[in-house]
C-alpha cells in the first residue's frame, strides 16, 4: 500500500517540518516557502492531465491520456523515446525533467467548463501540479487557461480549435500547439478552389456556439476571397441530434457546396444526414454538389463510416505522415497500444514534450521562465515540420494538413488521405488580426503565482 | 436559543462544528499514505461542498416542504452566477455586492418563472420549470453569447477594470472581501497530516451556516407548516379558505434566492460563469442530491450534495496507476485480477458507481442517507430508539 | 410549398421517434404508475442491439496476409467473417448488409426480456413508493445501463448503415406531381415513419381489440376492481412493461441508420420524450402520439432559414416554448386525464 508519487504536500512533509516531529503545529504560508506556485522541491514533479473521461468526447480523452502516459514514460527514460529522438532540441535527457522523475495525476473535464476547472483546481490545490494540460473543446480550454493564469501555473492546451483560445482569450500562462479555425480556412480555400473551381455557392451549417462562429467566419472569409459566394449560413443547436430539417432545404437554395461547421457528434450526424439526403449525387448549377467539413477528427470520422469518402477537411496531424517524427511517434504509440494515435493524442504528446523541453532549457519550473523559453521557440521533428511558438499569442505556427475521406480504406484506421500539406506561410496571420480579437487582445503579464 | 428548540439548536451546533472543522475532518489520512487519495480537504472541493449544500438546502425548502418538484432550479443558479460575475467585471471586485446582486436577480427570475409555473401542479409544474431552464441554457449557449460568453463563459480579464477598484493596467482582478483575497490561507501541519485553512472556504461556510439556520426557522415557522399543508392536502386548504399559491410562490422564490446565493458564491470562489450550469443535468443533480440525502429533512440535502460532489471530484481522479500502487502488495496475478474488477468503477467509470449508489440508497434506505445515519445511530444505542430523535431530523417522508 | 412539404416530412420523421418513445413511457406510466427515467436507456439499448447483431454477424477469424503490412510494418492480419465460411462471400455480404432489419427479430425478445427483468427485479418494488424515489432509482439504472454500454462499446458513435438497397434518397416530390429534384427524401426515413405508424397502430389495436388489451385498459382505469374480479393484473402489467421496452427498443434499432448510435443517445432523448408525454397529457396514449408528431413538425419549421432570420435562436427553444404555451392554455396537456400526476 505504498504510494510513490509525492505531492507538493508530501514533499513539504519531508522537508524541515518532518523532523520537528509529533504534535507541535508548525504554521507557515505555502506561498512564502516557494518562489512560485507548486514549486517542486523533492525529486519528482507532478503534471496534471485533465481530459474528458465521460461525455461524448470520452474516447478522444482516452486517446489523449494514452499519449500523456507515453510521454511520461519517454521523459522518464522508458520505452523507445518516441519523438524525443527526432526533436530538434536536445535538452531532454530521458531522466525526467531537470532530473526530477515525472509523476502525473488525471482528472475528468466532462467537457464542461465548470467540471474542468474543478478538476484542474484539485490538481493544483491537492496534488501540487505545476502544469495542467489536455481537454477536447475550446470552452474547456479557455476556462482552464484562465484558471491557470490566475493560479500561476502553465497551461498547455490539448485539442482546441477555436480562434479565441489564442485570440481574444489568449493568456500569458497558456500555450496552444493545435491549429485553429483561421488556419483551417486559409489552408482549405486554395485546395477547394483547385478541386471545385472558384465559382461556387456555399451553404453553411454552423454549430451555434463560439467555435462554430469562428470557424464559419474563417472559412467564409477565405473562400469568399477565392471568389466563392456564401448563399446562406444557418446556425444549429449544439444539442441537435437529427439534422434533417437543416439539410433538406439546402438543395433548393441554389447552393452547390455545403460546409458543415460541426465537430464531434454534431459532425457525425450532420454529415451522415447530408449523405442520406443524397446531396452528393446531385447536380446543381451544372456542377457536382460537394460537402466540406472544415475540422476533421479521425476518431469522429469513424463514427460517420463510409459517409466521409471523398469529403475535404483539415486536420492538425495524421498518422500516415512520413516524416521521421511522425514515424517515430506512430511506432512507439502503436507498439504500446496496438493502434495508431489520433491527432488529439499527437498534440497532447507534443505539448507534454515541449513543456518538459522548455523547463530544461529554462533551468526552472517557474512559469515565467518556462513561458519565456517557449516564446519564439522554433523546433522541428515533432511531426508537423518546422514549427514556431509565436511570442505574441502563444500559438504554434506550422504546416496544416488538408485531407480527404479515403475511397478505399485498407483498415479501420485508414479513413483519411492527405491531399496537401499547406505550408506555414499560407496560414500565418498577424497577431492583431480581426478574427483573433484585433488590437485589444493581449496576453497580459505572466503570473508565477506566489 | 436563537428561536430554536433544543433539538434544532443541537443540530445547528453540530452543523457549525462540522463546517468549521471541515478542513481537518475531510483530511483524515496522512499526506503520504495510499489513502491520501481520499482526502477531500482542499479549498476548491470544500467550497463546492458548502455551496452545493446551500443550493440543495434551498431546493429542499420548495421540494421537501411543498412537494413541488422543480426540474429547472439550475437556471437560478446560472442566472445568479452571471449577475455576480458582471458585477465583478463592471463595478467592484468585492464579493459581497456580487453575491447580493446574484441573489436579487435570481430571486426576480424565480418570481417570474414561479408565477407562471405554479399555475400547474405535479409533473406539469416540473415540465414547465424544466422548459424555462432549458430555454435559458440554450439561449445562453448561443444567441446570448455577447452577454453570457456562450460556450467559453465569462471570466475576469486583464482588460476589465471595475469602477470601484484601482487595478494596475493589465492586472487581472481577483475576487476579494474588503481586500482579503478569496485564496488567502495557510497550511497547518501536524506530523504527517497537513491541513489547508482557506479564507474563501470560511466565507462560503458562514453563508451556509446562515442559510441552514434560516432553513430551520422556515421549517419550524407557521409559514413552513402552511407549506406542509400544501403538500399533504391542497384541496382541503382551499376549502378552509386558504389560497396556497402565495405560499408556494414565496417558497419558490426563497429557494430560487438560495440558488442565486449558491451561484454568486461559486463566482466569488472561482471567477467563472458558464451555461452548462443551467443544463437539465445540473437541475437533475440538485434533485438527486436532495433525494439521496433525504428530502424533507434538514440535514439530508447537505449530505446528499456532499456525497455526489465527493464522488465527482475524488473518484474520477483515481486512475489505473494508483490502483497498481494500492494493490502492489498482492501477488501479480491476484493484483491484476483485483484491478480488473475495481477498474470499471473508478476514474472514467465514476458515473457507474454514482448510478449504483443511487439505486442502492433508494432501495435499501428509502429515507435517504439520513435514514442510514439514523439506523446506525439506533444500532449503536441498542434497540431503545428514541422516537423524538427521529422527529428532529426527519419531519415527513419524501413525496 | 415544396419547402413546407419537406419540413412536414422531416417533422413526421422526427415525430416518429418522439412518438414511439413517448408511447412506451405512457404505457409504463399508465399501467404501472411508474415514472421511468430509464426509458431513454431502453431506446439506446435497442440501438445497441443492432450494433451487437452486426458485430455478431461479422465475427471473424484472423488470417495473416504476408503480402500486405499494417501501419507498423508487421504482416497484415485480415479478418474473415465466419459467415463467409458458412454461406460463401456473396450471401455472407448480403447477410451482413441486412444486419439492421435482422436486428428487429433479435431485439424483440431481448428487449422483452430486459423489460420483464427490470419490472420483476426492480420496478415492482417501487409501485407504492413516492414518484421521487422512482425517479432516483430509474435514473440510477439509466446511468448504470449507459455506463455498461460505454464500457463495452466506447463513447464514439458507431456507424450502422441501412442495407444497400435502402441507402440514398428518391424524388418524393415527383411522385406527388411536383417539380422534380426538389423534394428529395431518403428511403430509410420514409421506412422509419411507416414502421412507426405500424407499431403505433399495432399497440392501439392490441389494447383495443384483444381481451388482453381490454383487461389492461380496465386495469389502467381501476386496478383494484379488476383485481377484485379475480384477474391477475400484475402479470399482465409485467407483460405490458416488456412490450413498452420492446417498443422503445425497436424505435432504437430502426433509428441506427439515421444517426450512428452512441451510449448517451438515450439521455439526449429522455428529456424531450418527457416533454412530449406531458404535452400530450399524462396517461393518454393518443395524446403522446399526437404531441410527438406535433412537436416534431414544429421543431422542423423552426429550423427553416426564413424563420430563423425573423426569430434568431427560435430553433434552440421552440419545443420548450410550445410546451409552456400548451400547458398554460390546456392545464393537462393535449389529452391528459384529470388527477393523474397532478399532486
Amino acid at each position: 500500500m505504498s504510494k510513490t508519487d509525492l505531492t507538493r504536500r508530501g514533499l513539504l512533509k519531508t522537508s524541515a517540518i518532518a523532523g520537528a516531529g509529533v504534535a507541535l503545529p508548525t504554521i507557515f504560508t505555502a506561498s512564502s516557502a516557494a518562489a512560485f506556485t507548486n514549486e517542486p522541491t523533492g525529486d519528482t514533479v507532478t503534471l496534471g492531465f485533465n481530459v474528458p473521461q465521460s461525455g461524448p468526447y470520452a474516447d478522444e480523452g482516452a486517446d489523449e491520456l494514452r499519449a500523456y502516459e507515453l510521454a511520461v514514460e519517454h521523459l522518464n527514460g522508458g520505452g523507445d523515446g518516441g519523438m524525443m529522438n527526432t526533436f530538434s532540441s536536445n535538452a531532454l535527457q530521458g531522466n525526467g525533467i531537470l532530473g526530477k522523475k515525472v509523476e502525473y495525476v488525471t482528472g475528468d473535464t466532462q467537457t464542461k467548463a465548470d467540471a474542468a476547472r474543478a478538476s484542474a483546481k484539485s490538481m493544483i490545490e491537492k496534488d501540487g501540479a505545476v502544469m495542467v494540460t489536455g481537454g477536447s473543446s475550446s470552452g474547456v480550454a479557455v476556462a482552464v487557461q484562465a484558471l491557470c493564469q490566475e493560479a500561476g501555473i502553465i497551461f498547455m492546451a490539448g485539442l482546441t480549435h477555436s480562434n479565441d483560445t489564442t485570440g481574444k482569450d489568449r493568456k500569458a500562462n497558456g500555450f496552444r500547439h493545435f491549429f485553429n479555425s483561421y488556419m483551417s480556412g486559409a489552408a482549405l480555400a486554395p485546395v477547394l478552389a483547385a478541386n471545385y473551381g472558384t465559382d461556387r455557392k456555399a451553404y453553411h451549417l454552423t454549430a451555434d456556439y463560439n467555435w462554430g462562429y469562428t470557424t464559419e467566419e474563417a472559412v467564409r472569409a477565405s473562400t469568399e476571397a477565392m471568389g466563392w459566394e456564401t448563399v446562406a449560413a444557418v446556425k444549429t443547436p449544439l444539442t441537435q441530434t437529427d439534422f434533417s430539417s437543416y439539410i433538406a432545404p439546402v438543395l433548393q437554395s441554389g447552393a452547390d457546396v455545403l460546409v458543415l461547421n460541426h465537430y464531434g457528434g454534431n459532425m457525425v450526424n450532420s454529415l451522415t444526414n447530408a449523405v442520406q439526403f443524397g446531396l452528393r449525387e446531385k447536380q446543381v448549377n451544372g456542377k457536382n454538389f460537394e460537402i466540406v467539413v472544415p475540422l476533421y477528427s479521425r476518431l469522429m470520422a469513424k463514427g460517420a463510416g463510409a459517409n466521409v469518402k471523398g469529403i475535404f477537411g483539415s486536420t492538425n496531424w495524421h498518422w500516415s505522415l512520413q516524416d521521421e517524427g511522425s514515424k517515430a511517434f506512430v511506432k512507439s504509440f502503436g507498439t504500446k497500444y496496438g493502434f495508431p494515435p489520433s491527432q488529439a493524442a499527437h498534440t497532447c504528446y507534443v505539448q507534454a514534450m515541449l513543456y518538459a523541453d522548455a523547463v530544461e532549457r529554462a533551468g526552472s519550473f517557474n512559469p515565467c521562465a518556462v513561458g519565456e523559453a517557449l516564446e519564439g521557440f522554433e523546433f522541428d521533428g515533432m511531426g508537423n515540420g518546422k514549427t514556431l511558438y509565436r511570442a505574441e499569442d502563444h500559438q504554434c505556427f506550422k504546416d496544416v494538413l488538408v485531407v480527404r475521406g479515403k475511397e478505399n480504406p485498407e483498415s479501420e484506421f485508414d479513413l483519411l488521405e492527405i491531399v496537401e500539406v499547406t505550408p506555414v506561410d499560407q496560414v500565418t496571420y498577424a497577431p492583431d488580426h480581426p478574427q483573433m480579437g484585433g488590437a485589444e487582445a493581449t496576453l497580459g503579464e505572466c503570473n508565477p503565482g506566489a | 436559543m436563537l428561536g430554536l428548540d433544543k433539538k434544532d439548536f443541537r443540530l445547528l451546533l453540530i452543523v457549525i462544528a462540522i463546517t468549521l472543522l471541515a478542513p481537518f475532518i475531510l483530511n483524515p489520512f496522512p499526506e503520504n499514505s495510499g489513502m491520501a487519495q481520499f482526502n477531500a480537504g482542499y479549498p476548491d472541493l470544500m467550497q463546492r461542498f458548502v455551496i452545493y449544500g446551500i443550493f440543495a438546502i434551498g431546493f429542499n425548502i420548495l421540494f421537501g416542504l411543498t412537494g413541488y418538484l422543480s426540474f429547472g432550479h439550475a437556471a437560478f443558479l446560472g442566472v445568479g452566477s452571471y449577475a455576480a460575475i458582471w458585477m465583478m467585471k463592471l463595478v467592484t471586485l468585492n464579493v459581497i455586492p456580487a453575491i447580493i446582486l446574484g441573489v436579487i436577480i435570481a430571486g426576480l427570475f424565480a418570481l417570474a418563472v414561479g408565477y407562471i409555473s405554479l399555475r400547474r401542479s405535479g409533473i406539469y409544474f416540473s415540465i414547465l420549470t424544466l422548459a424555462f431552464a432549458q430555454m435559458s441554457y440554450a439561449l445562453a449557449y448561443s444567441v446570448l453569447t455577447p452577454i453570457t460568453g456562450g460556450e467559453t463563459g465569462l471570466q475576469i480579464k486583464s482588460t476589465d477594470s471595475p469602477l470601484l477598484s484601482n487595478l494596475e493596467p493589465g492586472e487581472i482582478g481577483r475576487a476579494n472581501l474588503f481586500g482579503m483575497d478569496m485564496r488567502a490561507g495557510f497550511d497547518l501541519s501536524f506530523g504527517d497530516w497537513l491541513f489547508t485553512i482557506n479564507a474563501g472556504y470560511y466565507i462560503a461556510a458562514v453563508f451556509m451556516i446562515i442559510a441552514f439556520y434560516l432553513s430551520i426557522r422556515i421549517f419550524r415557522s407557521p409559514f413552513g407548516t402552511m407549506l406542509r399543508a400544501v403538500k399533504s392536502n391542497q384541496t382541503r386548504m382551499y376549502y378552509t379558505g386558504l389560497n396556497a399559491r402565495p405560499y408556494t410562490l414565496a417558497a419558490f422564490v426563497i429557494s430560487g434566492m438560495y440558488a442565486g446565493l449558491a451561484g454568486g458564491l461559486l463566482v466569488a470562489m472561482d471567477t467563472q460563469a458558464g451555461p452548462e450550469r443551467m443544463f437539465w443535468t445540473a437541475s437533475g443533480e440538485v434533485v438527486l442530491m436532495t433525494i439521496l440525502g433525504g428530502a424533507g429533512t434538514l440535514i439530508g440535502p447537505v449530505l446528499g450534495s456532499g456525497a455526489i460532489k465527493y464522488m465527482e471530484n475524488i473518484l474520477s481522479k483515481i486512475n489505473k496507476d494508483i490502483l497498481h500502487e494500492w494493490f502492489a502488495f498482492m501477488p501479480d496475478g491476484l493484483e491484476d485480477f483485483v484491478i480488473t474488477i475495481v477498474y470499471p468503477f473508478i476514474g472514467k467509470g465514476w458515473h457507474l458507481t454514482l448510478g449504483l449508489i443511487f439505486m442502492a440508497v433508494v432501495i435499501f434506505l428509502p429515507g435517504g442517507l439520513v435514514e442510514g445515519g439514523q439506523r446506525i445511530g439506533r444500532l449503536l444505542r441498542g434497540k431503545k430508539a428514541n422516537p423524538d430523535d427521529e422527529k428532529a431530523t426527519q419531519s415527513t417522508p419524501a413525496e | 410549398m415544396e419547402a413546407i412539404i419537406l419540413q412536414i416530412l422531416n417533422g413526421l420523421d422526427k415525430g416518429s421517434a418522439y412518438a414511439l418513445i413517448a408511447l412506451g413511457l405512457t404505457l409504463i406510466f399508465g399501467t404501472l404508475g411508474v415514472v421511468n427515467f430509464a426509458h431513454g436507456a431502453l431506446f439506446m439499448i435497442g440501438a445497441f442491439c443492432a450494433v451487437t447483431l452486426s458485430r455478431i454477424l461479422t465475427l471473424s477469424r484472423t488470417v495473416v496476409d504476408e503480402t500486405q503490412t499494417d501501419f507498423l510494418g508487421n504482416p497484415l492480419e485480415v479478418q474473415v467473417p465466419y459467415v463467409y465460411d458458412w454461406f460463401g462471400q456473396a450471401t455472407g455480404d448480403a447477410i451482413i448488409d441486412w444486419a439492421v432489419p435482422l436486428s428487429i427479430l433479435f431485439a424483440i425478445p431481448v428487449m422483452m426480456l430486459i423489460g420483464v427483468i427490470m419490472e420483476r427485479g426492480l420496478i415492482k418494488h417501487f409501485y407504492n413508493r413516492p414518484h421521487a424515489d422512482q425517479i432516483l432509482v430509474t435514473f440510477g439504472l439509466a446511468i448504470v445501463l449507459q455506463e455498461i454500454i460505454k464500457f463495452y462499446y466506447g463513447a464514439n458513435p458507431i456507424p450502422t448503415p441501412a442495407p444497400d438497397a435502402f441507402r440514398g434518397s428518391f424524388d418524393f416530390g415527383a411522385m406527388l406531381g411536383l417539380d422534380p429534384n426538389v423534394v428529395i427524401y431518403p428511403y430509410w426515413r420514409i421506412i422509419y415513419f411507416a414502421f412507426a405508424a405500424v407499431i403505433i397502430g399495432a399497440v392501439f389495436a392490441f389494447l383495443q381489440f384483444t381481451t388482453f388489451g381490454m383487461v389492461v385498459r380496465a386495469g389502467m382505469a381501476d386496478r383494484e376492481t379488476v383485481q377484485l374480479l379475480g384477474i391477475n393484473i400484475d402479470r399482465r402489467f409485467t407483460i405490458m412493461f416488456g412490450l413498452a421496452a420492446a417498443v422503445a427498443g425497436l424505435a432504437g434499432v430502426m433509428y441506427t441508420p439515421i444517426n450512428s448510435p452512441n451510449y448517451h443517445m438515450g439521455m439526449d432523448f429522455l428529456v424531450l420524450s418527457f416533454v412530449v408525454v406531458v404535452v400530450g397529457g399524462m396517461g393518454s396514449l393518443p395524446g403522446a402520439v399526437l404531441a410527438g408528431f406535433l412537436l416534431g413538425i414544429l421543431e422542423s419549421f423552426a429550423s427553416m432559414r426564413e424563420v430563423l432570420e425573423v426569430l434568431p435562436g427560435i430553433n434552440q427553444i421552440i419545443i420548450y416554448l410550445v410546451a409552456i404555451i400548451i400547458l398554460l392554455t390546456r392545464p393537462r396537456g393535449l389529452m391528459g386525464r384529470k388527477g393523474v400526476m397532478e399532486d
